[in-house]
């Protein structure tokens, strides 16, 4: 992650400013930062989405690809999960540097998307079926990456459309797929069982949501919480080097759940007042 | 289908002598020293610039007497029509990462940071091509935003022949795949130095001249199109006195 540095002072500043519940940028414990959302911003992609949150900024391209289902799994597409730090974000990730932080992302992601049904995915059992891989660019890094990702994807996959296909059986069982050309022709995934992410850390004795960089920095240990619509969880995830006690665990739980169910629904507002726009709206960008 | 229709209009409409629609913004992002993004058409790039600053990693990297420029180039994995399974490390990105230095190298003033280093990072969102093209461009905005002292702006700009005589400036995607030479020019526009140049397919040396004239235009062109910009921004951003630039 971002490498900042603080002094013992600073610390302890942002530690009393979460003890009295006033964090530094005016913020209570339980507020999240200002966020933008626009979908359908790469056009090379079937579906996409940018989301940024105050200094975090997320890119994220669905692509849609025909392949061959698992043997364990014949009736159900594959969704994959690729996580990108791009250089610009922080030097740090040039090369090969981001690669751990990536890995790490993508994994806790395809975890948390377990509920995601994939069956609509499938086209013909044991012979072919979608592929949708889920590019995300890291493009600047302002703290909590989990939360801001996980809305990003969320409205990655409303956007996104898997083109008709039209297929007849062949000789030998082998079947002739034909992928509509027509770009309306196309149908939309469900993603009422898609979780969002919630990140709760640890200062002091009290959880903040959406942590600054600076307050990861303070931070002993997060909860991460992936939360459906409905209230379910679907993983939880504790990162960082601290221990947390059970106890505070659980609470922190329930609160992420609360949390997570109103993020949600303000996703889920925030997207459709987009879509009611009309194909006509006006497109920023990185523009503005 | 023919590069150019008898009315003298290109796939997209375009008439050979035109660019594609750019819109850029300066300082899209606070991290780094400097940040731009750039659209040439539907071609897409972020561009990044960190730095001067100490060299990292090994300190035998560092030179006495000038800058040490780094670039990389990286590609979104959905920025092209197939999904790439890199965005970085193959051939081609390690190309453009050497020829995204050379051009960059043309323009900085290294002389007056040595033992210390600069990073270039330019990643492509969307590729319709030209993407050399519009990454230079991008780089030349960031580094501008981040104050480094430049000889002069560096743009770069590509060029082809349809039909075998018609030259045409700044190629798409479509145009590169339908066939056709590529030319690639980054250049000093003001006193017309080339920086890089490079070419896809090979043309009648006939050709040549009148193909380099059009890409050097297209360089002028757009170089007067990022100059406003970059008033524009420095004018909004007060840091811009249009009285002491007239006199």
């Amino acid at each position: 992650m971002a490498s900042v540095l603080l002094n013992d002072a600073e610390k302890t500043f942002i530690l009393h400013g979460v003890e009295v519940d006033l964090r530094c940028d005016g913020r209570r414990r339980g507020d999240y930062r200002p966020m933008e959302l626009e979908t359908d911003v790469v056009s090379t992609a079937s579906g996409s989405a940018r989301l940024r949150l105050a200094n975090t900024d997320i890119l994220v391209g669905v692509k849609t690809e025909i392949d061959v289902p698992y043997p364990e799994n014949p009736e159900e597409g594959k969704l994959e999960f690729f996580v990108d730090c791009s250089a610009n974000a922080t030097p740090a990730f040039e090369g090969r540097g981001g690669e751990d932080l990536a890995n790490e992302i993508s994994s806790r992601l395809s975890r948390a998307y377990q509920s995601l049904p994939l069956a609509p995915l499938c086209i013909v059992p044991k012979q072919a079926c979608w592929k949708l891989y889920v590019d995300i660019l890291i493009l600047e890094c302002g703290g909590n990456f989990y939360d801001a990702i996980s809305l990003a994807v969320k409205a990655a996959l409303f956007n996104t459309r898997v083109p008709q296909v039209t297929g007849s059986f062949l000789d030998g069982g082998s079947v002739d797929l034909e992928v509509s050309d027509d770009p309306f022709q196309c149908w939309r995934l469900d993603i009422t069982k898609a979780p969002v992410l919630v990140t709760l850390s640890k200062i002091g004795d009290n959880c903040v949501v959406d942590p600054t960089a600076e307050e990861e920095t303070c931070s002993v240990a997060s909860i991460v919480v992936a939360v459906l619509d409905s209230g379910s969880l679907t993983a939880v995830i504790k990162i960082g080097e601290g221990s947390v006690h059970e106890q505070t665990l659980i609470e922190t739980i329930k609160t992420a759940q609360k949390i997570g169910v109103e993020l949600n629904s303000s996703l889920m507002t925030a997207l459709n007042q987009e879509e009611s726009l009309g194909p006509k709206r006006q497109r920023f960008g990185f523009l503005k | 289908m023919d590069l150019i229709s008898d009315q003298g209009l290109r796939v997209d409409g375009r008439r050979a002598g035109e660019l594609r629609r750019i819109r850029c913004k300066l300082g899209v992002y606070d991290q780094p020293d400097g940040s731009a993004y750039l659209e040439q058409g539907h071609t897409k790039v972020l561009a990044a610039v960190y730095g001067p600053h100490q060299i990292r990693g090994s300190r035998t990297k560092a030179l006495q007497d000038s800058v040490v420029i780094n670039c990389q180039y990286s590609m979104a994995t959905f920025s092209t029509g197939e999904r790439k399974k890199r965005p970085r490390g193959d051939r081609r990105s390690t190309e453009m990462t050497m020829l995204l230095k050379q051009a960059v190298s043309a323009v900085i003033k290294a002389e007056l940071y040595p033992r210390s280093q600069i990073d270039v990072f330019l990643e492509v969102l969307q590729a319709d091509g030209g993407n050399y093209c519009a990454c230079v461009n991008a780089a030349t905005l960031a580094l501008i935003d981040a104050g480094i002292p430049l000889r002069e702006y560096v743009v770069a700009c590509t060029a082809s022949l349809a039909n075998g005589k018609v030259p045409l400036v700044d190629i798409s995607h479509l145009e590169e795949t339908m066939g056709g030479p590529n030319l690639t020019v980054a250049a000093l526009p003001l006193s017309g130095q080339i920086a890089v140049m490079e070419m896809s397919q090979r043309f009648h040396i006939d050709h040549l001249e009148e193909v380099t004239q059009l890409a050097l235009q297209g360089c002028r062109d757009i170089y007067k199109i990022l100059d406003k910009a970059v008033k524009e921004h420095l004018l909004e951003t007060g840091d811009f006195f249009p009285q002491l630039e007239s006199n």
